[in-house]
């Protein structure tokens, strides 16, 4: 192929003159994974919230949840950072509309796309709850509420430590999901890996160097994610308990 | 705010839909197509028991696993041209259309998810099955076609088709290098008529009802498959 390739353009100076190409992507794994993360928490919280709520026996409080799965689930997410970056301004009242608008730029985008993301992977936290919760045997609620807890009490200390150390292996590739995901940020204008990698690219027009570079730094983001979740996956394992998610799910 | 305008949905509707709605269906049927044919080869080159395909079919379905969609776009958005060239033999990169480049784009990147399902799929038949294949007589090419596909293409068709309403979805990324996808259209008027609410709000709205359409149809699918099996 016609192609020639050039390295060194990592070792020159970006235009922006704060370090080299290189240091450039760096930064932007840097925001990757503040994004990711800030996301990935909001996400955990309101997953593990809605997704024990869709358990309850209360019908009403269950198909509230539902709505809240169906209503994030079906809209493309691209389509929901444009919601909260440029609609949701708009429909605030003027002063609250303006300070949103008016944020300084790394977190004018920083902000919706957390807020974005972390709601756009709370329901598929929230799935993975539900699923987990269902997978435990009905005798373990019986038995605690036999024992005399109360439907609160047996949630807290039989029901859910159970059912998050099951969950572990899929939330694991949630969380291998919203680092992916992250990068749809680059569409309001958040500076992460993807978005500086196609920056660089239109500054040194070196295509390939730049692409080929982000590819290696999430490679290797990801193969820290998975040792690390290996490891933890190793020590909270349930003892005799098979872990739900081996059933093949669509994904993106 | 100056009051929601439904006159500009009213204005552009018709375009929205004949050229974005039309472009984002002709997109993710193509690449549905394709990605299941190509998934399907390479569940079979993951399976198989040479070790070096084996082995190559995993790790392109694994990077093609880890790394955003929208990377991945770029990326064939640049590289078709030059593969193109290669293959034509043309001396410089060819000029390749938003449309075709996605098509590939996407064809490539969902072939790795609908793999991991029609793996699954071919795993979940039982081993008895390719050994009567092979006892009848068949060759490899033989089992896999009549026996052991069809029923994994049923077991697996409701996740099939879940992938494939993702897919509608995702298609909205080619936002990234400017195609006129339904969103891309809306994207056109809500920055010309500079209302960027109504538009914005209406694909949503258009997005969420197709979606949760198409999800309700599988949920009842998936029903009749369980009680046939």
């Amino acid at each position: 192929m016609n192609y020639h390739w050039h390295w060194q353009v990592l070792l020159e100076t970006e235009p922006g003159g704060t370090g080299t190409y290189l240091h450039y992507l760096i930064v932007g794994l840097g925001w990757t994974l503040a994004t990711a993360l800030a996301a990935w928490v909001m996400a955990l919280a309101i997953g593990a919230i809605v997704g024990t709520l869709r358990t309850t026996p209360l019908k009403w409080v269950v198909r509230l949840g539902d709505l809240y799965v169906e209503i994030f689930r079906n809209v493309p997410l691209i389509v929901q950072m444009f919601l909260w970056f440029f609609v949701l301004p708009e429909l605030m009242p003027k002063g609250l509309g303006d300070w949103m608008k008016q944020m300084p730029p790394p977190w004018g985008s920083y902000v919706p796309a957390v807020v974005c993301l972390g709601i756009f992977t709370s329901v598929r936290v929230a799935e993975q709850v539900r699923a987990g919760i269902n997978s435990l045997p009905s005798g373990q609620r019986m038995a605690g509420i036999a024992t005399g807890l109360s439907e609160a009490q047996t949630y807290r200390y039989v029901i859910l430590p159970q059912s998050f150390r099951i969950i572990l292996p899929p939330l694991t590739s949630e969380f291998m999901n919203v680092i992916k995901n992250s990068s749809v940020a680059l569409t309001i204008g958040l500076l992460e890996l993807t978005g500086r990698a196609r920056s660089m690219q239109e500054f040194s027009f070196r295509v390939f160097e730049a692409f080929t570079a982000a590819t290696v730094i999430y490679l290797l983001t990801n193969l820290v994610v998975v040792l690390a979740m290996r490891a933890l996956e190793r020590k909270v394992r349930v003892p005799g308990l098979i872990a739900v998610g081996d059933a093949p799910q669509a994904g993106h | 705010m100056s009051g929601f305008d439904f006159d500009v949905i009213e204005r552009s509707w018709v375009y929205l839909f004949r050229e974005g709605m039309s472009f984002t269906l002709t997109l993710t049927v193509l690449a549905m197509t394709g990605g299941i044919v190509f998934g399907t080869l390479l569940a079979m080159m993951r399976l198989s028991s040479i070790k070096p395909v084996s082995v190559l079919a995993g790790a392109y379905v694994n990077l093609m696993r880890s790394i955003p969609l929208v990377l991945v776009i770029f990326w064939f958005f640049f590289l078709v041209p030059y593969i193109g060239a290669w293959i034509l033999r043309e001396p410089n990169p060819i000029k390749v259309g938003a449309f075709w480049s996605a098509a590939i784009t996407f064809t490539m990147f969902e072939a790795a998810y609908y793999c991991e399902i029609m793996r699954a799929g071919i795993q979940s038949i039982p081993r008895g099955q390719v050994w009567s294949g092979y006892a009848l007589g068949l060759d490899y090419w033989q089992t896999m076609a009549r026996i052991v596909l069809p029923q994994a293409f049923r077991n697996m068709l409701p996740v099939l088709l879940t992938q494939t309403i993702i897919l509608f979805q995702d298609t909205s990324l080619v936002y990234v290098i400017s195609a006129t996808d339904f969103l891309g259209a809306a994207a056109k008027v809500a920055n010309r008529d500079y209302r960027l609410v109504e538009m914005y709000s209406f694909v949503a709205v258009v997005y969420f009802i197709v979606s949760y359409g198409l999800s309700t149809l599988v949920k009842g699918l998936q029903k009749r498959i369980a009680i046939i099996k």
